[in-house]
């Protein structure tokens, strides 16, 4: 991973020949199969909007919308969407999106497969630091607990 | 695992959580205050902002909140830049470290979603 605020970069070679790769990547049904979302039908086409359910365990009340960004067979496919949108009752369709970029290319005993996810600046701080608040009413409580735990030792 | 390994890794792992608990501690000094929690809970939905806009709204003193800020500043939970004849709070090592732990969540659902592709087109 990419040491940067902004991006996510993974890069993996995959065992498979890049048409293979490339089915996985750009079919709903396939596409679902490994990223965990149910309802994706079809090969992905440009401008296309996307919608399934996510089916990993403890997140399935939430679905799964993408926009198809660009499509160049066995070369590179593109999404927009809302990164980490995993609170139910927020609507984030007023939120800036993220870009997901797949690029393959064929190296020697099968294909390179670079993931770039980027535009977290973006994303409003107000989000990114939701944990945080909770983090600091957190201490708050703990504080509170260790001041009475430390009044009651005296 | 021999016995005088295991005590050794016991010592070590005694020092790794002295380390952790006296780095920690200036930081839960600076939030063990309700005005300092306050300010901080309010950089964080608010953004930077400037002495005047963090006393408005405050039974508390420009010189008591200036006195708060910079108690936050010494454990690197804010800091202050000059911007004209005004200072500009803002958070600082907190907001850059869950910004990080928001990245690396997302980075390691990608690692499995990856492991996934990988196991079907392998297959």
């Amino acid at each position: 991973m990419a040491l940067s605020s902004d991006r996510i970069e993974k890069q993996i070679v995959l065992k498979a020949p890049r048409a293979r790769v490339w089915r996985a990547l750009s079919t709903g049904e396939e596409f679902g199969t490994w990223f965990g979302v149910s309802g994706l039908k079809g090969a992905f086409t440009p401008g296309q909007k996307v919608k399934g359910n996510i089916t990993h365990q403890g997140y399935e009340h939430l679905s799964m919308e993408a926009t198809v960004d660009q499509v160049q067979p066995e070369k590179l496919l593109s999404l927009r969407w809302h990164p980490h949108a995993v609170e139910a009752d927020v609507d984030y369709s007023q939120e800036p999106t993220t870009l997901v970029e797949f690029r393959l290319e064929e190296v020697s005993g099968g294909t390179q497969l670079t993931v770039v996810e980027s535009g977290f600046d973006r994303i409003p701080v107000a989000r990114r630091e939701k944990a945080f608040l909770r983090n600091s009413e957190g201490w708050a409580i703990q504080l509170q607990n260790v001041e009475r735990h430390v009044s009651q030792a005296a | 695992m021999s016995p005088r390994r295991r005590e050794r890794e016991r010592a070590r792992a005694r020092e790794r959580g002295a380390a952790t608990a006296s780095g920690a501690a200036p930081v839960f000094a600076a939030l063990g205050d309700e005005t300092r929690l306050q300010l901080v809970s309010r950089l964080c939905s608010g953004g930077p902002a400037s002495i005047s806009r963090l006393t408005t709204g405050s039974h508390v003193t420009r010189q008591a909140i200036t006195k708060h800020l910079e108690v936050l500043a010494g454990a690197g939970l804010v800091r202050g830049v000059r911007r004209g004849r005004e200072r500009i709070w803002e958070l600082e090592a907190a907001r850059l470290g869950e910004a990080r732990r928001w990245l690396q969540e997302i980075s390691s659902r990608w690692d499995e979603a990856l492991d996934r592709l990988r196991q079907l087109v392998e297959e």
